[in-house]
């Protein structure tokens, strides 16, 4: 290739143009790439019924495909039971052989845990949060049910290429300010439009000293701003990560020097504080100091977004000594089996415990108001997950205020919003 | 993929999922359900709109919640196309899964006025006003994506490869 000639590319142009055999691609193009990885949870019924009804009966690679049950597990209702029936049945008709049931965990925990995800890879899931991927530097976006039908039949999608937003993260957090707390600032300042349909790169000094876990968490909520794909660079971090989970080579992927970018936004967290969502948007982000003080019935630690090992390990150190308020209760929910049993080993749970938190089995379902703490109305959750619209977890009169793993620990002992940082 | 031809329905920026599929009607027949497809907006459209008519739109068509009705109406009321500005992301996704012929094509909205005739090459990205004959160029879409037009949706599409499995 002539120098000079060819613009650098971005994360998601690198990976599109991989996936879909081309040199270069520019933003606004539609490309036809292939998959190389899909996931699918108690959605796979619907994908499975769409593949019946179209006469299909055999995916096009059962190896690149990921089912699992996570979202109600076990089964809250009859409903969902005949879900995880029809789905175990499917599994083996397709003879899909990557199929965890009920007890593995949440969906994107698991698959990164397993070693499923790798740098470079393009992943689509029947999940709007497989943004999480990026963490590990794979492009990962949610599809809908009808078009998992035929990547599942094909191996192949269409895509835009998407243009992409520069976030360059520079300082230090100070204590008890987590990664959750940058991803809501930025959703507050910059609005829950701000990455609509585009791809978002976090970068700057910050963003190599971040653990996985922590930028799970932000590339987790950054589709919460819209995004299409949300990346870290691959890393010393990542590969340690990597290295006892997979035994394919691991690709060190970085964006090009000279790569276009719609927008570079730089953010110094040095005086951040802890950051709180209100219900009912996202974006609706304050400071702790501004919202502390309110009274909580519930506090629900978990989800993809934050029910990680160095979550649940922060709230313990909270927790540890001290009581959860009377008129709280604590639901603690690990994202994944791996993540339950080392807590268990590190005496996480039982510091959670003794302190009168519930430590529930890992799942969806308090996150989007299935089972396991659906709030009644009128009843106020601060909760370490992603969404708080109206209705999210329960009654349309409930309200959920979004937070850090360290704040909801925090507010749960004062049963109302607390700011973690004097703890 | 034939050129499409039909007189043109104008619409504004940001129309939502919601005002082109009410959720007050969603649990209604599809029947019913088309008889209110933006008549919010404009209540003569759904009772006016005939087979081949075509969509011209602003900014963000399709915006608001992930409902698939909402292309699907649009279908339904054998609406020929939908050219716009842009569009919000899981309705033009959605469009193409169920086969619906869609177009991004920036400065449509200047082009076009209501009764218009649009000519729409879609293998040719071009939008041309038989009317005022001015052409515009739209964002091309991807063979892939034309071929699943083409078969009216992705599930005719999967109909057709599973014959061709069958055959094997």
């Amino acid at each position: 290739m002539l120098g000079g000639i060819l613009m650098g590319m971005t994360l998601a142009e690198k990976i599109l143009a991989r996936a879909s055999g081309r040199e270069v691609v520019k933003p606004g193009e539609y490309v036809t790439a292939d998959i190389d990885l899909a996931m699918a949870h108690e959605g796979f019924a619907a994908v499975y019924l769409g593949l019946l009804g179209a006469g299909i009966d055999r995916v096009w690679d059962p190896d690149k495909i990921v089912v699992l049950l996570d979202h109600a597990v076990p089964a809250p209702n009859v409903r969902y039971a005949g879900i995880h029936k029809m789905v175990r049945e499917a599994v083996k008709k397709l003879e899909i052989r990557n199929f965890y049931d009920v007890k593995a965990g949440i969906c994107h925990q698991v698959l990164q845990e397993k070693g499923h995800v790798l740098p470079g890879m393009l992943i689509v899931g029947t999940d709007s949060h497989t943004t999480t991927y990026g963490a590990l530097t794979a492009a990962g976006t949610g599809i809908g049910f009808t078009e998992m039908t035929y990547v599942f039949a094909t191996g192949k999608l269409w895509f835009r290429v998407p243009e992409t937003i520069r976030f360059e993260l520079s300082g230090k957090l100070p204590y008890n300010v987590m990664s959750k707390d940058v991803i809501l600032k930025l959703l507050g300042e910059y609005s829950a439009e701000a990455a609509q349909y585009k791809s978002v790169e976090f970068t700057g000094s910050l963003s190599g000293e971040l653990s996985i876990s922590s930028r799970m968490t932000m590339t987790n909520m950054a589709l919460e701003m819209g995004a299409k794909f949300a990346f870290f660079e691959t890393d010393q971090k990542t590969i340690d990560y990597l290295k006892n989970r997979t035994t394919k080579p691991i690709q060190n992927l970085k964006a090009d020097e000279d790569a276009s970018y719609e927008k570079i936004i730089e953010v110094d967290v040095t005086d951040l504080e802890p950051q709180v969502a209100e219900p009912y948007t996202v974006d609706n982000v304050k400071p702790v100091t501004e919202v502390k003080g309110i009274p909580v019935n519930q506090a629900l630690l978990g989800s993809c977004t934050n029910g990680r090992l160095e979550d649940l390990r922060v709230a313990a150190k909270i927790l540890e000594g001290r009581e959860v308020h009377p008129d709280t209760r604590l639901i603690v929910t690990p994202a994944s089996t791996e993540v339950y049993r080392e807590a268990l080993k590190e005496g996480i749970l039982e510091t959670i415990i003794d302190a009168g938190g519930i430590i529930s089995n890992p799942t969806c379902g308090a996150c989007f108001g299935t089972h396991m703490g659906v709030l009644a109305a009128g009843e106020v959750c601060i909760a370490s997950i992603n969404r708080n619209f109206k209705g999210r977890m329960g009654d349309s009169e409930s309200r959920v205020y979004l937070a850090s793993p360290a704040t909801v620990a925090a507010s749960a002992v004062e049963g109302k919003i607390a700011d973690p940082r004097k703890y | 993929m034939d050129v499409i031809k039909g007189r043109v329905w104008k619409f504004g920026d940001n129309v939502d999922t919601d005002v082109i599929s009410p959720s007050k009607y969603i649990e209604a027949p599809m029947e019913e359900q088309v008889k209110h497809v933006m008549e919010e907006i404009n209540p003569r459209f759904p009772r006016e709109v005939k087979p081949g008519d075509i969509i011209v739109a602003g900014r963000n068509f399709g915006c608001g919640s992930s409902r698939e009705t909402a292309p699907d109406l649009i279908k339904r009321l054998g609406v020929a196309a939908v050219v716009a500005e842009s569009f919000a992301r899981i309705f033009f996704r959605n469009s193409v899964a169920i086969g619906l012929p869609i177009l991004v094509c920036p400065k449509v909205s200047e082009a076009f006025e209501e009764g218009d005739t649009l000519e729409l090459d879609l293998e040719k990205a071009t939008v041309k006003n038989t009317t005022k004959n001015i052409t515009l160029k739209g964002e091309p879409l991807s063979p892939d994506m034309l071929k699943v037009l083409e078969k009216g949706g992705i599930t005719p599409l999967l109909k057709e490869i599973a014959q061709k499995q069958q055959q094997q």
